[in-house]
Formats: structure tokens, sequence, C-alpha cells
């Protein structure tokens, strides 16, 4: 067999520092930490699960999900969205560092929200607007799509709740599910591209018949009648208008939207602020994981290190795939022993799926060497309580400290 | 073709949505090899820009054209087109207003990024447009090809499958007549719309789910048979990947979920294939079969609440090697022999 024993394979894999989660969530000047990556690899439980550690290790901690799972919401008491922190009762203090009683006395606090998106976007313009303009804009058909249902404005929104939350100084530590867009990376391209229409030459052009009559296009060039011709025909005359209303009422709230962006664009590069790229080892997670990581070291974002979660590994680490599966044909051609030769069959299985998920995991190591990673083994039941997230929280913190 | 049961036939557009991480695009190419078996002409389209057809099939990334990417067991082909809405926003201004120069005159005043990224709606109008635009569309008739039953040339596709967006946004990606409702109420825009949700509710589209045997997958599966019902489209099979056989008989299973394996027993199975450290190696060995027993208990509920949706469902083994090509044609034959193509 050409793959790797598990065992070697393993240590070449662990040659990655190893992330120190714990490490991570008991340091006061962490302030926000913000788990992407791409859907399906357990972003919103892994938040969540570093939400509630850091609660039970002292920390006034919020996390903010995105479209969480039906039951991990239920188990965070979430049961609409409505943009408003809520307590989450803590259960009873039987956990995380009694092992090896590393838990400080006097717990901290969690407290859990799901996004609204809309309702965000109306706060911003209310804040920004005086009230008779406000009303204009929320009533305009154009700002009522836009705000519901752009494909960015949900990234948008997420991150100027961060905004929000981290101004109000009332939690020492945030804690961000990133939605689960089409590239994980809106959140942090949404507002640019926002920012780039509201501020480009389309915009100009379209409010311009609402303030000059159209005398403007002639300024701008031959190719100007091109585009109003086919803006118009493409799109109709009463589009065009809502659009032109909407920009014209806009206006006078563009400039403290993207000052807000650009604040919450340096907040994300800030000392505080842990970036978490999560991922699954399945190839295409992996390759979107180091895909973001390379992504936020070109946009100066602080990445923390890598979670990989669902990870498999074999109990019996000395008996390789191939020795396993001889032994159970020779037990399954005896006749004898079937427990025993569905035990090995299981266990070579096991250890298939073990090596491809290092040769995965050595895949992004070897192109990332320095980024630490933890681990979170495949839990044999789904989470959806606190008591799951609890072990989340303590799988995470384990493979930090158990150094090789 | 031959005389085999198959649950689909009548279909031409097949949608194909999931949770993420639920092996999504390797359905889609292993339903469009499928459906392609046996001299059928398929086209599996992508929309969102992640190029995951070209991995699969091996291939460089494919540009804004259709090509053709595999050759079906028993003749047959699939074709695929990453579609991208700015080119797909340009090739539609051309096709219906003759506009091909306007475009770089579109481009440069920032009216192609916001059509394709800002106005609601418009993406996914364009990229919807482009997959039932290759539904509809026919042999020219300069090329002879034998005309249809209907006496109109024949479909230049047998079937089209769309590899869409995961299950959280996929109703609104298809619905995409109530998206546009509130950008344009008449105009263009919104006859484009029509044309698109003609073909979305037509019995010649269905929806497929694709799932796992865990939790969180499958309620989210249920949960979007549920929205795709409630917008009006047709839900088609449920699509459970990953599925591992399991490896103890019932009874046996039942006791190690319970914790309760003969540990002496595996153990003298273990020194009888002549293996070292038995005893040690038969406890550890022990607790895997009982992590296998629970979650093969766990799955079962699972299964139990997908049949709850009341449709065909069709099970795709784990391939613990990865997906190559070689897995794609093996999950392509186990989605023919289980008659969803």
């Amino acid at each position: 067999m050409s793959t790797p024993e598990p065992a070697a394979g393993r240590d070449r894999a662990a040659r990655s520092p190893r992330l120190d989660t714990d490490a991570l969530l008991t340091d006061r000047r962490t302030r926000i930490i913000v788990c992407c990556g791409s859907g399906g690899v357990g972003k919103t439980t892994t938040a969540a699960a570093l939400a509630l550690r850091a609660a039970e290790l002292g920390r006034d901690a919020v996390v903010i999900t995105v479209d969480p799972a039906r039951r991990l919401a239920q188990s965070l008491g979430l049961t609409e969205l409505d943009n408003t922190p809520r307590l989450v009762p803590l259960p009873e203090p039987a956990a995380p560092g009694t092992a090896d009683g590393a838990r400080p006395e006097g717990g901290g606090t969690l407290h859990a929200m799901m996004l609204d998106m809309k309702r965000t976007f109306d706060e911003i313009v209310e804040a920004h607007a005086d009230p008779a303009r406000a009303e204009q804009i929320l009533a305009n058909p154009f700002y009522q799509s836009l705000s519901s249902s752009f494909s960015g404005t949900q990234e948008y929104m997420a991150m100027e709740k961060l905004g929000q939350l981290r101004r109000s100084d009332e939690w020492d530590l945030i804690i961000v599910d990133t939605p689960p867009s089409r590239s994980a990376l809106d959140f942090l391209d949404a507002p640019q591209r926002l920012g780039r229409f509201l501020d480009g030459r389309l915009i100009r052009f379209l409010s311009a018949p609402a303030k000059t009559g159209g005398r403007a296009f002639r300024l701008l060039g031959a190719g100007f009648g091109v585009v109003t011709g086919v803006v118009s025909k493409v799109v109709g005359a009463q589009l065009l208008k809502d659009v032109q209303t909407f920009v014209t009422a806009f206006d006078a709230v563009f400039g403290g939207f993207q000052e807000r962006a650009t604040q919450t664009y340096r907040l994300l590069q800030a000392p505080g602020t842990a970036f978490l790229v999560v991922a699954a080892p399945e190839s295409d997670a992996i390759r979107e994981a180091s895909y973001f990581v390379e992504r936020l070291a070109e946009e100066r974002m602080p990445l923390a290190g890598l979670v990989l979660n669902r990870t498999h590994h074999s109990l019996v680490p000395r008996l390789s795939a191939a020795r396993g599966l001889a032994a159970a044909e020779a037990l399954e051609e005896s006749g004898d022993h079937p427990l025993a030769a569905s035990a090995l069959r299981l266990h070579a299985d096991r250890v298939r799926v073990e090596s491809r998920e290092l040769r995965l995991r050595a895949y992004f190591t070897s192109t990332h060497p320095a980024i630490p990673v933890a681990e979170v083994p495949a839990q044999p039941e789904d989470v959806h309580d606190l008591t799951g997230l609890r072990e989340i929280g303590r799988a995470l913190a384990d493979t930090g400290r158990s150094a090789g | 073709m031959s005389a085999r049961d198959r649950d689909w036939d009548g279909v031409r557009l097949h949608v194909v949505t999931g949770k993420g991480g639920t092996g999504k695009t390797t359905l889609s190419a292993a339903l469009a090899l499928a459906l392609a078996a046996e001299g059928g002409r398929v086209l599996l389209v992508e929309v969102e820009g992640r190029q995951g057809i070209a991995q699969l099939f091996d291939c460089p990334p494919l540009p804004y054209e259709e090509r053709r990417v595999a050759v079906a067991p028993g003749g047959g082909d699939v074709h695929a087109l990453a579609v991208d809405a700015e080119a797909a926003l340009l090739e539609y201004l051309e096709m219906f207003y003759g506009m091909r120069r306007a475009g770089q005159a579109l481009t440069r005043f920032g009216v192609v990024d916001f059509a394709t990224t800002i106005a609601p709606g418009m993406r996914d109008v364009l990229l919807t447009g482009k997959a039932t635009e290759a539904v509809r569309r026919r042999v020219r008739r300069d090329r002879a090809r034998r005309p249809g039953g209907d006496g109109r040339e024949a479909f230049v596709y047998d079937a089209v499958v769309l590899d869409a967006p995961p299950t959280g946004r996929v109703a609104r990606f298809l619905n995409v007549n109530a998206e546009v409702a509130g950008l344009a109420k008449v105009g263009p825009i919104r006859n484009h719309a029509d044309r698109v949700m003609e073909v979305m509710r037509s019995p010649e589209t269905v929806v497929h789910f694709v799932a796992m045997l865990e939790e969180m997958p499958a309620q989210e599966c249920l949960d979007g048979i549920a929205e795709i019902r409630r917008v009006g489209l047709n839900v088609g099979g449920v699509l459970v990947n990953m599925v591992r056989p399991p490896l103890l008989d019932p009874a046996a299973l039942a006791d190690a979920a319970r914790g309760e394996v003969d540990v002496a027993a595996l153990a003298r199975g273990l020194k009888s294939a002549g293996l070292e450290h038995a005893d040690r190696m038969a406890g550890d060995l022990g607790r895997e079969l009982v992590e296998h027993a629970r979650r093969v208990r766990a799955e079962g509920e699972v299964r139990e609440r997908l049949a709850t949706a009341g449709r065909p469902r069709y099970e795709l083994p784990y391939l613990s090697d990865g997906v190559d090509l070689a897995g794609l044609y093996r999950l392509a034959e186990e989605l023919r022999a289980q008659g969803a193509a």
C-alpha cells in the first residue's frame, strides 16, 4: 500500500503549531473572534462552543449567529431573529477545566443573538438621516429589495452589528459567525462593493436626471447616450425612477454609511481581533480554507489559526488498514470469530478515512506551516444543547494542550 | 432506450440543492453522468463561480462556454457550463437587443457591476435564465437532426442538471419572479423572469435535495422541501450521500450501541488471526465498535425522519478514498441502479 501508516502521517501533520483556544479566550486583550469558512463545516457550532467556553472561563461573551440550525438556536434560547443579545443561562459548572483544575472561580456570562439584517439596515438609515428622509428611504421599493435580498447585505450587516456591539463596550468578547454566502469572504468584500456602487459613476448618472435634468450626460462623454438608452430599455422606466429617488434620498446618508464600513474594516484589522478559519477534512473545505488564509493575509487581518472540525481517529493506530483487512479476511475464511472479523473490517475502514484526512491536513499544513491548528474529533451524535457545545469547547482546548 | 423503471422520465431540468458540505456538486455531476448514459446529451450547469465541476472532472477551469467534460457509460455526453452573471448579462443584451457594443460602455459606467452584484434579484435571474434557456434550446433548422415528437426541432439537451446554491438560499434563487417583483413590475426584466418561471414551475422541472444521515443536513433538507413546496415548485428526490454500510449484524449492533461488546470473544478472534497484544487491542477495537454502533443507530433515526418527506430516496456510498473520476462513475451507476436515471 502506498498510503503512509497513520502513525507516521500523524507525526508529519503534527508539525504545525497547535492552536491554543483557551489561551486565546482567556487573554483579555482578545475582544473579537471571527469564525469564517465555507458552508457546512460547523462554523456556527464552533462559534457557539467558543463563546460558551469563554463564558465559563470568566469572560462576558456574546455570540452573533447568522441563520443557525433550529435546534442549536433553541439550545441557546434563541427563538427569533430579533437583533437583541439574550442571556443564555449557563448549566451547572460541572466543567471545562475540572480535569486539570484550570477553571478560574467566578464564571462570566454568555449572551447570544440572531442577526436580523433588514432591521440592522433600517437602523443605520434611521441613525444617519433626519426622520422625514429616513421614512422616504424606508418606503422606497428599491431600498426594500436592496435591504432584504442584496447578496451582500447579510454580510455587511453582520459586520455592522459587530461594530455596534464593540462600540457599546457591554461585552468583553464578541464572537461572530459569518453568513453562509457564495464566497465566505463576502463579509470583507460586500461593504466595499456597496460603497463602490454608491460612490461610483453609475450613481451620479442615475441621480443626474433628478438633479440637472439630464444636461450632465453630455458632459460625461459619448458613451453616455448609449448607456441611458440601454438602461431605460432594459430595466424599464419605473425601476429607474425608484432607483433615482432612492439614490437622491440616500445621498445624505451615504457619507455616514461609508464611514461606518471603514471603521468596521479597521476594527477587523485591530490587534484585539482574531480570525479563526473553520474547515472540515474534505478537499473542498480545505481548499477554501487555504484561500481564506491567503486572503486574510492580503487584507492584513489577524489570523489566529485553523479549526479542523469532525476529524476521525482510529483507537488502534498501530494496526494498519492492510494488516487489519488481511486478518479480517483470514477470519472470515475460517468462519470463526465473526465479531472480530467485523471489528477488524471496521477498523480498516476507519484507518483509511483517517489517512485520507491526514493527507488533506498535510496539504494545508505544508502550504501554511506556520498556522496553528486545533482539531475537533467527529462527535458520535449531533450537537444541539449546551452540554454538547461544552464538549466541543473542551475538545478544542484539548488539542491545544496535548502538544504532540 | 431500455425498459428500466426510471423515476424522472419527462423531467428535463434537474435542480440539485443541499446543505453546504453534503456533496451537492459531486452528486449533480454523478446525476448528469447517469442521465447521459446510453446515448444522452446532458448539460451540467454551475452558478456559484467555484469551478467545482472542473475540479471534479479534472479539467482546466471552465470558461463561459458549454464544453464536453465527460463521456457517459454506454456512450453519451456530459457538457458543462460555469455561468458567469456578467457574461450572461452581456450575452442577454446582445441576444435580445442586438447591443453587442453597448456592453463595453455599460461595463465602463458600472452598470454591469451594478446589475450583477447590487441590483436585488438580477443576478439570480441572469443565472437561472441561462439554465432555463439551455432547457428550451432546440437544434437549429439548418443543422439537420431529426425533429422531436411534436414536429418541432429536437432539443439540444435531453436534460440539464443545475448545481444550485445551498438549501438556505435555493427557494429565493429559483423563485426569481417574487425576487424581482419589488424591482420590476413590468418591463423587460419582468418578462425575462416570467419566462424563467414558466420553465421552473413546469412538470419538466424538479428540485432534488442532497442530504446525509446526520441531523443538521437532514433537518435542512426537510425544511428546504417544505419551502420549495410553499413557493410552488416541484420537489424531486432525496439523494442521501456518504452512506456507510453497517458492518455488524443487527443483534450485535444493538448490543454494541448499548456499550455491550464481548471483549473476551474479540480477543480470542484477534489471537486466532495471529495479532499481537490481542487483549489490549480487543478493548480498543471494542470501543471502535461501540462508536460505530451508536453512529449507525443515530443514522437509522435520521433515515426515518427523511422518509417522512414522502419522496423517493437514493442512497449513495461514502467513498473512503475521496471522490475521483472513478468514484463519480460509481455514484452514477448507483443512481441508475436505484432508478434515479
